[in-house]
């Protein structure tokens, strides 16, 4: 089977397409072509075939007419118009060639590249230069005005930037990287500084890129049509000749890639103009930071010990897979069918995760597997099921371009989901209201042209009391959507959940002291999103990381509910998924109580179905959570895991009692590109493949299923499904397949959601959102639309209940966590690649008040004491975070960020809460007893790899 | 042996106080009892059963009402 989608150079049609949807009919030079109203001339002429010189002119960015070289002549007009920015009319003469704009393009050119060196045939970009190009199409042989004026050749290149250098000698000023950095970054990091001549690109006040506002998205550099903004990859290596359209493999944004590379050899990935994620923006993680799958860190060597206090030992595929079915047969024997199970990884594919679940179900045969959506959003599973019937986001991306008012709830897009974030951004600057629920004052609260409206600036930890407060605004108010709710919900429920809701306790004054929000704001916010035509509320792991996760996410289904603002584009409720294959790695059944679809494993149909198509008996009863792993590994019952791709002993909370069990466990087998913090517990490692290695698909954050396509060989000799295959067998269940793809076809089989997918389907449109089956063959854009999947929606009552994680006269700090736009997650692939020379290290960001009450300064060391331990961060003083408030990040494993944090959990689904911890804070001069431990630890384990690489010996 | 008492009895606790948006007793160890089924693994509610049984054992007054429903 071909697995490859290779692809040929993109096209660029010059200007954006028209949202027009009316076709006009017009000809150039002499052919008639109908297009949608709003089409600039120049569009039109590339789709007709016809390519009209330009060089300020791409598909990216609206159209600007500065460089002059599109002139067309356009009958009955005078004058030589620019065509980029001249929109097409009803029969509309164009020609685009004729002697006089030859000679008008040959003079403006000539006026170009009289200030451009001449060294094409060294330069990196030659041959995949725009201006190169341009200049060969209108015939410039030769320049008439000599070289020796004023021009720009010794201007310094700046090569401050990680992954791309600035060569303003090379720069023709036509502006295209400052509106990309406007238009599709929203960043406004670059500037033209100076007129005329003198006009040069600037990054913030001239500074240099490093130290500029500049987030290395790399929009400028795609956007530039010469070599002045180029990436170092393609500089160093030279230019790539092949192309393969794959998805990104950080966040849950999804974003589709060009991944350019010569031969095995990747050379960089520019984003898919195409992508219906990405619309061809990316961030500095997807643009940039590959290098860590080629990063000599990579162990690629199958590896086996008695014990985490022996040296590693090297051995065949073979022999890892033997010992580790031995291993877990003989723990089985004696300690019970149930008391191994298996962990699958958001980040790896869906094909991958749904065979780890199968893995676990029919060879281990027990219902032990989780995902590490466990420790994210598995409120989000819950509460939405509740309410509206499905746990997924109701809307696509490109909906946020409809809404008029966006309410963001403990969510920090430009970090998280960098380039869905941009696209907020571009909705909000063109005018649409902004809430903020943040304890946090994130980015869109200020950042350029954006403002919010709103900023409810809540103590950690009362989510359900705001979210209850401005549903009471809105019934007292009389602001509630009565014809939907009357149409689309449960009548009996929502009188209950309205008579609850009215009581007084839940106003937005009786809850001020409680929240921290004052209740005037608290009901102007409330009465800007029920009153807008389109309110849409985004929210991220700020809702789902607490004690009432789950209850907050069914108070935001209910506030939509309550407003109509569901099933149609603008609106909606939109879980911002962490990691690439959140919602993949929770569609395909890698939970304990339900099957792939989020059928519970008690549904005797769903059951009866995998049973046959497995040839296995499936336990009705659900098995352990993540967190109930490590508890019964703690007290002696649970033994042994199959770690896909996850790293628990950094990213799960509580650390020490993470390590407890590890460590009291007899067999742990961890799948992974690299000795991650896990791995140091482990007995067996087994190597697995970055998404550069693998065919397979992703499901992003707006449901959608994109194509995961192998670009280069697994460097460790196996696909990551073969190596859970092979372990299958040997545990005594065969699994038959040749391919991912008929991974893919069982789950479509298998999974009335994904019937109608299949890898041909993705080859064919690019992506899909599931549903996906006979009534939506090309998948469903906005969920919920006539109907909830549930039937009525459902009113859930959101009783507010206080956290027992409370400040206190011992620890009188709350502290909340979150992530950094540089890093991602634990930091095992971002901290091996140029993205660390962003954020070397994890900060404990700490209100000026409460640092100088303590005598804690700027970028002094810090201890951080809970209940559960104690670390040692960085201090960085800032009115970010409000007084008795802290923030941290865990990029860094030495950080300890989850030391300090709990074994607090969501009542519904034991996810972590991350978000909230009471501590105490402290100025200090050294690390912490864990810190030092951990050094310790860290250098016996990388010893005890290097001690044993090389050795092929079997333990007896 | 499986996870101890205390932590069950806590989370049972949790899920109980959530679950207390009416004043029917009945219904909300009904809805408890529910999502224990549900979502825990019997290994955990056999504890707590056998938790409950004690003669010392802390308990709320829903939550042993829930218990008793498993």
């Amino acid at each position: 089977m071909e697995n490859y989608y290779r692809v040929g150079a993109e096209q660029d049609l010059g200007t954006p397409a028209s949202p027009g949807t009316e076709l006009v009919t017009v000809t150039i030079d002499g052919q008639a072509i109908d297009v949608a109203v709003g089409t600039s001339v120049m569009r039109a002429a590339a789709l007709a075939g016809t390519q009209i010189p330009k060089l300020c002119a791409t598909e990216d960015l609206a159209a600007f007419g500065s460089c002059r070289l599109c002139l067309v002549e356009i009958e009955g007009r005078p004058g030589y118009p620019a065509s980029c920015t001249t929109e097409v009319v009803a029969d509309m003469v164009v020609h685009t060639q004729s002697e006089r704009l030859q000679q008008l393009r040959h003079n403006v050119m000539e006026l170009y590249i009289s200030d451009h060196p001449l060294d094409c045939a060294p330069c990196p970009a030659n041959g995949n230069c725009e201006l190169q190009d341009m200049a060969d199409l209108v015939g410039l042989e030769q320049v008439r005005y000599g070289f020796d004026g004023s021009n720009h050749s010794e201007l310094p290149t700046d090569t401050s930037a990680p992954y791309f250098q600035f060569d303003p000698s090379k720069c023709i000023v036509c502006s295209r990287c400052v509106r990309a950095c406007e238009e599709q970054q929203g960043t406004f990091a670059l500037t033209i500084d100076g007129r005329g001549f003198d006009s040069l690109i600037v990054a913030s006040q001239a500074d240099d890129f490093i130290d500029s506002e500049c987030v290395s998205c790399g929009a400028c550099v795609k956007a530039c049509p010469t070599a002045t903004l180029l990436e170092k990859t393609v500089i160093e290596q030279g230019q790539p000749d092949s192309a393969t359209i794959t998805t990104c493999a950080y966040c849950g944004v999804g974003c589709s890639f060009r991944v350019e590379s010569r031969g095995d050899q990747v050379l960089r990935m520019v984003p898919d103009r195409n992508g219906h994620a990405n619309h061809g923006h990316a961030c500095v993680k997807g643009r940039f930071a590959f290098g860590y799958a080629t990063h000599p860190d990579r162990i690629t060597t199958p590896m086996i010990r008695d014990s985490i206090a022996d040296a590693w030992r090297e051995v065949s595929w073979d022999d890892a897979i033997a010992f580790a079915a031995t291993r877990l047969k003989s723990i089985q024997q004696q300690y019970g069918r149930k008391s191994i199970g298996g962990i699958t990884s958001s980040r790896c594919s869906n094909e991958e995760v749904y065979l780890v679940q199968k893995f676990v179900r029919a060879a281990m045969g027990n219902n032990n597997v989780d995902t590490c959506a466990r420790v994210c959003h598995s409120p989000t599973g819950y509460g939405l099921k509740t309410t509206l019937g499905e746990s997924a986001g109701t809307q696509a991306f490109d909906s946020v371009m409809h809404s008029d008012v966006i309410m963001v709830i403990g969510s920090n897009p430009t970090e998280a989901h960098p380039v869905f974030g941009s696209q907020m951004k571009r909705r909000l600057r063109q005018g649409a209201g902004l809430i903020v629920v943040d304890p946090r004052a994130i980015d869109l609260v200020q950042s350029p042209h954006v403002h919010a409206d709103h900023h409810l600036q809540l103590k950690p930890g009362t989510n359900v009391a705001v979210v209850n407060a401005l549903a009471h605004t809105i019934i007292s108010e009389g602001l509630e959507q009565q014809d939907f709710i009357a149409e689309r919900c449960e009548p009996e429920a929502y009188q209950v959940w309205r008579t609850f809701i009215s009581e007084e306790r839940n106003s937005p004054e009786a809850l001020e002291s409680e929240t921290g929000v004052p209740a005037e704001e608290l009901r102007a916010a409330a009465r800007l999103y029920a009153s807008a035509p389109n309110a849409a509320i985004y929210y991220g792991l700020g809702v789902t990381e607490h004690s009432q996760g789950s209850t907050m996410v069914m108070g935001i289904a209910n506030l939509a509910m309550l407003t109509g603002n569901l099933g149609r584009e603008g609106v909606g409720v939109n879980p911002m998924r962490g990691q690439n294959n959140v919602q993949g790695s929770c569609d395909m059944g890698s939970f304990p109580h339900e099957l792939p679809g989020y059928r519970h494993l008690s549904l005797e149909e769903p059951r009866q179905m995998f049973e046959q198509e497995w040839q296995i008996t499936i336990d009705p009863d659900p098995g352990y959570r993540i967190p109930n792993m490590f508890d019964a590994a703690v007290d002696g019952d649970f033994k042994g895991c199959y770690i896909q791709g996850e790293d628990i002993a950094q990213s799960d909370p509580d650390t020490q009692h993470v390590q407890a069990a590890l460590s009291a466990m007899e067999c742990i087998i961890v799948q992974d590109l690299f000795l991650n913090e896990t791995a140091k517990y482990a007995h067996v490692f087994l190597p697995g493949c970055s998404f550069l290695e693998k065919d397979g698909t992703f499901t992003n954050a707006e449901r959608r299923v994109s194509r995961v396509r192998k670009v280069m060989e697994p460097l460790c000799g196996m696909g990551e499904w073969e190596v859970t295959a092979a372990l299958s067998e040997a545990m005594g269940y065969k699994m038959h397949y040749a391919h991912p793809s008929e991974i893919a076809d069982e789950i479509a089989r298998l999974t009335p959601t994904f019937k109608g997918l299949s890898y041909d389907k993705l080859d064919q449109l690019g992506s899909i959102q599931w549903p996906c089956n006979d009534e939506h063959p090309e998948g469903t854009t906005t969920m919920h639309v006539d109907e909830f999947v549930r039937g009525k929606g459902f009113f859930a009552p959101t009783p507010y209940v206080a956290t027992d994680e409370r400040s206190n006269s011992r620890y009188p700090l709350l502290l909340t966590t979150g992530r950094i736009l540089s890093q991602y997650n634990v930091g095992a692939q971002t901290r091996r690649t140029h993205n660390q020379e962003f954020h070397r290290e994890d900060l404990v960001e700490i209100h000026p008040s409460d640092a100088e009450t303590r005598g804690i300064k700027h970028g002094s060391w810090v201890g951080i004491k809970s209940r559960a331990g104690e670390t040692v961060l960085r201090a960085d003083v800032t009115e970010r975070v409000q007084a008795g408030v802290l923030y941290t990040t865990f990029h860094h494993p030495e950080s300890g960020a989850n030391v300090v944090t709990t074994d607090n959990s969501d009542w519904a689904t034991n996810c972590p809460e991350y978000k909230v911890t009471a501590v105490q804070a402290y100025p200090v001069s050294e690390p912490s007893d864990w810190q030092a431990m951990f050094k310790r630890f860290d250098r016996q384990q990388q010893d005890l790899l290097k001690a044993g690489r090389g050795q092929a010996e079997l333990p007896e | 042996m499986t996870i101890n008492a205390d932590k069950l009895v806590r989370m049972g606790e949790q899920i109980t106080d959530n679950m207390r948006y009416t004043d029917d007793e009945a219904v909300v160890a009904a809805k408890v009892a529910e999502h224990l089924g549900k979502f825990w693994d019997p290994r955990m509610q056999d504890a707590i059963i056998r938790y409950a049984a004690q003669a010392d054992a802390e308990l709320s007054k829903t939550l042993r009402a829930a218990i008793a429903l498993l």
